[in-house]
């Protein structure tokens, strides 16, 4: 067992947590799942240029939202494995943070999970989550598995970050290991370069 | 490796130690975050036993979202530093992360001695505002993912950041350093 992924139940933290529990001991390998299994191939993401699958998923009980609803801007869409673990809070805490930078490139943020919608409630209201997360419950896990985001043996999506371009092609892609949050910076770079092509191509 | 995309800067970072330690240690931190609280007296200590070998250098990262005091701790923090007294009013703040309301920033602030007319004008104002997001942004451009995170003369410490393990990282910063010069 992996107790880095438990560290949000010790009451104090160890130097070795990060916030959220995110460990940065290095003895610690991230590709290894949380049953100590043998490190596992990873996925590729779906490539750069393809026309990114559109979807059709509850943020709310009575809502859903579609990826063509925000043809026109730039979104961003990360899959992350659970609402509450450890890890995928700090990186929904990190793009929650950055929801005004988003602004500036015009870019839609959502988040993907397969947990169901009465979970995301709760955990947006627990992190003042300030963009839609998106329920991939039913059936469980379909739009997960058409970006090449769903781990079959966990029953849970990938770590997957996607910026998917105003013509709905992806842009810029990068799946981690389960137990690293992969940080803002990939996501911002992809943005800046979006909005280069828009201004040269203007 | 994450690499630092803002290098540091002596006009504009808040620095202590000795200028010419061959090592640059930064952190990124939040101070309502219980692991930089936690990170905080290892830092101390590492000054006490290593210090000639680095400067230490913060940069406020604060998740203000779930952290509610978080960006007012650290505008208190870089409002005491337009007096001077940043990293007074830093150590302060780490030793008393459960006391970041607006009354105990003001004490912090009265007790350090400082004017606290300009203390608190300096916290409402667009420039320290301003400073704490750059500080947050240069973090995110550089793949601060949490807090702390540590830099080591620029590479990102994926290490533990107990004792130990940021000593070693440091030393062996330093060693490179010393080497470098020669080449």
């Amino acid at each position: 067992m992996n107790d880095n992924h438990y560290a949000w139940q010790r009451t104090k933290p160890s130097a070795q947590d990060r916030e959220f529990g995110l460990a940065k001991d290095g003895s610690s390998n991230p590709e290894q799942d949380a049953n100590g299994a043998a490190p596992r191939q990873r996925k590729e993401p779906l490539a750069v240029g393809t026309q990114a699958p559109d979807f059709h998923l509850k943020d709310t009980p009575d809502q859903r939202v579609s990826l063509s609803d925000f043809a026109g801007r730039p979104v961003v869409l990360a899959f992350y494995p659970a609402d509450f673990s450890p890890v995928c809070s700090n990186e929904m805490s990190l793009f929650n943070e950055l929801i005004d930078e988003f602004r500036r490139y015009d870019a839609q943020m959502l988040g993907i999970s397969v947990d169901n919608v009465w979970c995301h409630l709760a955990f947006a209201k627990d992190r003042n989550i300030q963009f839609p997360l998106l329920s991939d419950f039913h059936p469980k896990g379909e739009v997960s598995m058409a970006y090449n985001a769903y781990r079959e043996d966990d029953g849970e999506s990938e770590r997957a970050l996607y910026v998917i371009d105003p013509d709905g092609k992806i842009a810029w892609s990068h799946i981690s290991p389960i137990g690293v949050n992969p940080g803002a910076d990939g996501v911002l770079d992809a943005l800046e370069r979006l909005n280069q092509r828009t201004a040269a191509a203007a | 490796m994450s690499r630092l995309t803002m290098p540091l800067d002596e006009r504009r970072d808040h620095v202590r130690g000795d200028p010419d330690a061959p090592v640059e240690l930064l952190e990124y931190g939040d101070y309502e975050c219980p692991y930089c609280g936690l990170a905080h007296p290892i830092v101390q200590e590492l000054e006490r036993r290593i210090g000639h070998l680095f400067r230490f250098a913060f940069r406020n990262f604060p998740l203000a979202q779930i952290h509610p005091h978080a960006r007012n701790a650290a505008y208190a923090a870089e409002a005491a530093g337009m007096q001077g007294r940043f990293w007074e009013m830093h150590d302060t703040l780490f030793d008393n992360q459960q006391n970041l309301g607006d009354r105990d920033l003001l004490a912090y602030a009265q007790a350090l001695g400082l004017d606290i007319r300009q203390f608190i004008a300096d916290m409402g104002s667009p420039e320290v505002a301003q400073k704490v997001r750059d500080d947050f942004m240069s973090g995110v451009r550089s793949g601060v993912n949490g807090t702390p995170t540590f830099f080591i003369n620029g590479e990102r410490h994926d290490g533990s950041y107990q004792l130990e393990a940021l000593a070693v990282a440091i030393g062996r910063a330093a060693q490179s350093r010393v080497k470098e010069p020669a080449a």
